[in-house]
């Protein structure tokens, strides 16, 4: 079982560039087939200020930092050993091609089920843009095959 | 198109659509995109060792799928909140549909917003995510 004393823990802020080559890569190998996600001019032309990040992006931005399973190695955690369990966002400002997003990131909760079989670690991130702006939450929770 | 999603009632369903079979191209290819490199959903090896029968996609692809069927619906400014849960492992070689379907119909401040249940599933029906989104109508023009 996953100490529960990391409840709380904060982890450094970090942030990153948002580049447009990689959103262009990630709208293709998800199958966004809307100009928006794939040509800078209709994204402007829709309002957008470049390409914008598709809903799921922001999971990729966390992992964007120089160690993404840093948590695991805190918590003792093998990577062959977790899953996905849920993953949640709250959106309220588009994140743009050109933005830098400042991530910061704390542990909300860890708990285990059946008897110890499994934990659950979940994680809350708020995200900001270069301007200060609140542009999105999100909550991951990674269980842990016991 | 504003006018008719707002006529869209608690019930209806939005349109759907199904993927391409998942194949080893798709992970790696979402691997590289996405950034996760966990080499379970990359390297047989690798989750052969971890007890697994093979590969399998990593979960935020098909929630990736499900981001796309709302943003072909309507802009993506439009979603508000957006959640998953992951329910089961989806294979090499799997189709996903995916579709939605208005819960909840309401107004706030002036803007119409409904509650959808997102669901991500094989050819046989096994749903493989369950989600949610919040999305805010466009304004009638």
């Amino acid at each position: 079982m996953i100490d529960k004393s990391y409840i709380g823990h904060s982890f450094e802020p970090f942030t990153v560039e948002i580049e447009k080559g990689r959103l262009k890569f990630f709208a293709r190998a998800t199958g966004q087939n809307d100009p928006i996600y794939l040509d800078e001019n209709a994204a402007k032309a829709a309002g957008y200020s470049s390409l914008p990040a598709a809903p799921t992006f922001l999971f990729s931005v966390d992992l964007e930092q120089d160690n993404p399973m840093q948590f695991l190695d805190m918590l003792g955690v093998d990577i062959a050993r977790i899953l996905h369990g849920e993953q949640e966002f709250e959106y309220h400002q588009p994140i743009c091609a050109g933005d830098t997003i400042t991530m910061q990131s704390s542990i909300a909760d860890i708990y285990d089920k059946k008897n110890g079989a499994m934990d659950f670690v979940v994680q809350k991130f708020k995200a900001t843009n270069q301007r200060g702006e609140h542009v999105a939450d999100m909550i991951r929770t990674i269980v842990v095959r016991n | 198109m504003a006018e008719t999603l707002h006529m869209i009632e608690v019930g209806d369903a939005i349109p759907e659509y199904t993927t391409k079979p998942i194949s080893r191209t798709t992970l790696a290819l979402f691997a590289g995109a996405s950034g996760d490199h966990n080499p379970i959903h990359i390297d047989s090896d690798f989750a052969k060792k971890a007890g697994m029968d093979d590969v399998f996609a990593q979960g935020m692809l098909p929630m990736a799928y499900l981001g796309r069927l709302l943003t072909d619906w309507v802009p993506q400014t439009a979603i508000r909140k957006f959640s998953c849960r992951f329910s089961a492992i989806t294979h090499l070689g799997e189709k996903i549909t995916c579709s939605g379907k208005i819960t909840e119909k309401w107004e706030d401040g002036g803007e119409t917003f409904v509650k959808l249940a997102l669901t991500a599933a094989n050819d046989a029906g096994e749903v493989k995510l369950a989600g949610a989104a919040v999305v805010a109508l466009p304004a009638k023009s």
